[in-house]
């Protein structure tokens, strides 16, 4: 086996708070692959942001990672701060977030930002800076790339700033990008432009990339594995395919079932009970086990136990074996 | 079947010229945005009519004038043959208004933080001088909460549980018709089916009639009987649900479904759609959609088509057959 690019070890982010320590990401870990793309989902809260900002070291404080290992191709990370963490960053790995706005400087234009970044991470002057900047847009699709690179961020609508964004996240050939809602805000057509870039540049490129996302559908059609997030822990990972068609953690297959799915017609939608809960009141045992139809005594009492439990694919003291509703 | 709520040329636009002082000295033009232009259409009683499209198409602009929140530029809005903008009898046009309440997207947003929950839901009934006595707490458990909620604060309660007191409060004049933009939204899917099964238990439990508004395609067509398609202000398509789902007429309904990501469709390779929508302050003219579109010929871009039947759908396409 190659290294993977990107390796999550037993990660536990904390963020100490007047009620107690909260634990938003609670002993994660996962691999990517080059050229691999991991999809994240899970409910608002489930500690998606909070694992990829910590990955990226881009924690807010309060919130730190107090254990646990981010090997990007096998060297360890998550311990390195200021200037160098701040030149890794940009070197080796890109970032996308849901609001193309926070990743651009209003006052400076496109080509501004490209050169600036491209200058700063690869040995090149500063003709060949603009020309690989030209061409960085013209790859996402900026048409008149040449010309538009004068422009300001706001002078682009919602979906071109987005590419920008993809432009200025992989111009200075990271190896991994985490890409967290790119496509949430965008409108229908907009995403699928956003996601088809998004797969042909991992293709092309061998990028790993880690993508939070909410959209089953997007997940469906861009990740090759993904990782389901619920309360600060892992409760799923596995192969795509998989994990929607014959999902073995029971809040996993209650996700599927509840998603409306066009093919289904006016089926009545399955409810998983009650909401996730907050991390300053979070349930004995496994955390899912109030709203889980499959809970035993055992689940109250013992905190869920690894993925390896149920061949490395789900945190759950009784998997799903059967299939479950949703088929493809 | 008879059709409660009638739209008809339904019209709506918007000056959003920069202040009169500055145009004077830029010299720039007035700029008018048509948000809603010449739409018709039907509900029948008792079904699910949703609109679709993208942002900025004019979901919310029509929804708010079907509850009188914005007044039309043109046309008109009639449930059970009174037309809201005209009608001068007081009596008709609060018995109408009654009728007709709206849920929005942002249950966060949409609830007075300083309110009792019962005070939030009995308001539409109480400023009325209407019985309130108990209301609350029936309502509360008919969406699937506890009477002891009435007294308890929004910030208490989770966003699924925020958007069944909407939903409550919406109830609470004992509508017919209830106006429904995005109501899932910005909810969690496990949190989404409980509001979309709770809004289809009260269709049949009360015969309400719901406009419900998306942009989400699967989530309509799991709602809906009848679909509306809008760009750009104009419906482009109609038709209902199977019909629409099966045989798309309309190049841009076709480019929607073919994009629309599908939790079936593993590692689908889409042919994105080329282009975005245009500024709607300077619309393109003849269709609105010929600069994407993939068949388009030069009538295209000179006339604008019309919406024309081809058996149960609507379709304003030259080329639609
Ligand atoms: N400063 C803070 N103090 C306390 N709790 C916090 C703080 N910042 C984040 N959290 C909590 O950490 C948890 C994880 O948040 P995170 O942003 O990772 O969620 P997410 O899965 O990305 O959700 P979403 O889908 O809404 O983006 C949440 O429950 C959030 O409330
Ligand atoms: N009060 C207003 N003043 C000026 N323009 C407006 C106003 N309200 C809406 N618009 C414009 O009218 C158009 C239609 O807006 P509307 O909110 O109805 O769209 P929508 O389909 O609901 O979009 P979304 O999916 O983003 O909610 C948009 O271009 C919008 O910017
Ligand atoms: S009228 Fe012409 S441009 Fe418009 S959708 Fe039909 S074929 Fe395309
Ligand atoms: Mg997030
Ligand atoms: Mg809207």
């Amino acid at each position: 086996m190659t290294t993977p690019v990107l390796s999550v070890r037993d990660l536990v982010v904390e963020i100490p708070t007047r009620r107690g320590v909260l634990r938003p990401v609670d002993q994660v870990s996962y691999d990517i692959h080059a050229g691999e793309i991991l999809g994240v989902v899970g409910e608002s809260g489930a500690g998606k942001s909070m694992t990829g900002n910590a990955v990226i070291g881009l924690l807010d404080r309060p919130a730190r990672i107090v254990s646990g290992e981010v090997l990007l191709s096998g060297e360890p990370v998550h311990a390195l701060k200021g200037e160098r963490l701040r030149k890794l960053r940009g070197k080796k790995m890109g970032m996308i977030f849901q609001d193309p706005l926070t990743s651009l400087n209003p006052l400076l234009t496109i080509g501004e930002q490209l050169t600036e970044t491209i200058l700063e991470h690869l040995d090149v002057t500063q003709s060949e800076a603009r020309e690989r900047a030209i061409a960085a847009l013209d790859e996402v699709g900026i048409p008149a790339a040449r010309q538009r690179i004068g422009s300001y961020p706001h002078e682009f609508s919602g979906g071109m700033r987005q590419r920008v964004v993809i432009a200025l996240a992989l111009c200075a050939e990271p190896d991994l990008v985490i890409a967290d809602e790119p496509t949430t805000a965008l409108d229908v057509s907009v995403q699928a432009q956003i996601v088809a870039l998004l797969k042909r540049l991992c293709r092309e490129k061998g990028v790993a990339v880690m993508l939070v996302t909410h959209d089953m559908g997007v997940i469906a059609e861009a990740a090759d594995r993904v990782a389901v997030m619920y309360a600060g822990r892992l409760a799923e990972l596995g192969p795509v395919r998989e994990v929607i068609t014959n999902a073995r953690h029971p809040y996993t297959a209650g996700l599927m079932a509840s998603t409306p799915v066009a093919s289904q017609g006016h089926r009545r939608l399955r409810q998983i009970p009650g909401a996730m809960p907050r991390l300053d009141n979070l349930p004995s045992g496994c955390a899912f086990h109030p709203r889980c139809d499959r809970a035993e005594p055992r689940c109250r009492e013992e905190p869920g136990p690894s993925l390896e439990a149920c061949d490395g694919r789900a945190a759950c003291w009784f998997p799903l074996t059967e299939k479950t509703e949703v088929s493809a | 079947m008879s059709a409660i709520v009638k739209v008809e040329d339904l019209t709506r636009i918007f000056d959003v010229s920069k202040p009169w002082l500055n145009r004077v000295i830029e010299r720039s033009p007035r700029a008018l945005l048509t948000a809603v232009s010449e739409v018709s259409f039907e509900i029948e009683e008792n079904s699910v009519y949703a609109l679709v499209g993208e942002s900025g198409s004019g979901k919310s602009t029509i929804g708010k004038i079907m509850v009188g929140l914005v007044p039309p530029s043109r046309g008109r809005v009639e449930v059970d043959g009174v037309d809201l903008a005209t009608e001068t009898d007081r009596a008709k046009v609060d018995a109408v208004r009654a009728d007709i309440q709206m849920i929005f997207q942002d249950p966060y947003a949409s609830l007075n933080p300083r309110w009792t929950v019962r005070d939030i839901i009995n308001e539409p009934v109480s400023i009325k001088g209407g019985d309130t006595k108990g209301l609350a707490e029936r309502l509360l458990e008919q969406v699937g909460l506890s009477a002891v909620d009435a007294g308890k604060y929004p910030h208490e309660f989770s966003g699924g549980q925020r958007q069944r007191i909407c939903i409550a409060r919406a109830l609470a004049a004992g509508p017919r018709i209830i106006v429904c933009d995005e109501p899932t939204s910005a909810l969690d899917v496990s949190v989404q089916s409980q509001v979309l099964n709770l809004m289809s238990d009260l269709r049949e439990e009360l015969g309400l009639t719901y406009l419900f508004i998306s942009h989400d395609l699967t989530v309509v067509h799991h709602m809906a009987d009848k679909i509306g398609v809008l760009y750009l202000g104009g419906l482009v398509e109609e038709a209902p649900r199977d019909r629409l789902f099966d045989a798309p007429k309309h190049p841009y309904t076709q480019m929607l479904f073919d994009a629309a990501p599908r939790m079936d469709a593993f590692g689908r390779e889409v042919d994105p759609p080329k282009g975005e929508i245009p500024d709607a302050i300077n619309p393109p003219p003849g269709c609105p959609f010929h600069p994407r579109c993939p068949i388009a010929v030069d009538r295209c871009r000179e006339e604008r088509p019309r919406l024309r039947p081809i058996g149960e759908t609507r379709v304003a396409c030259h080329l639609a057959e």
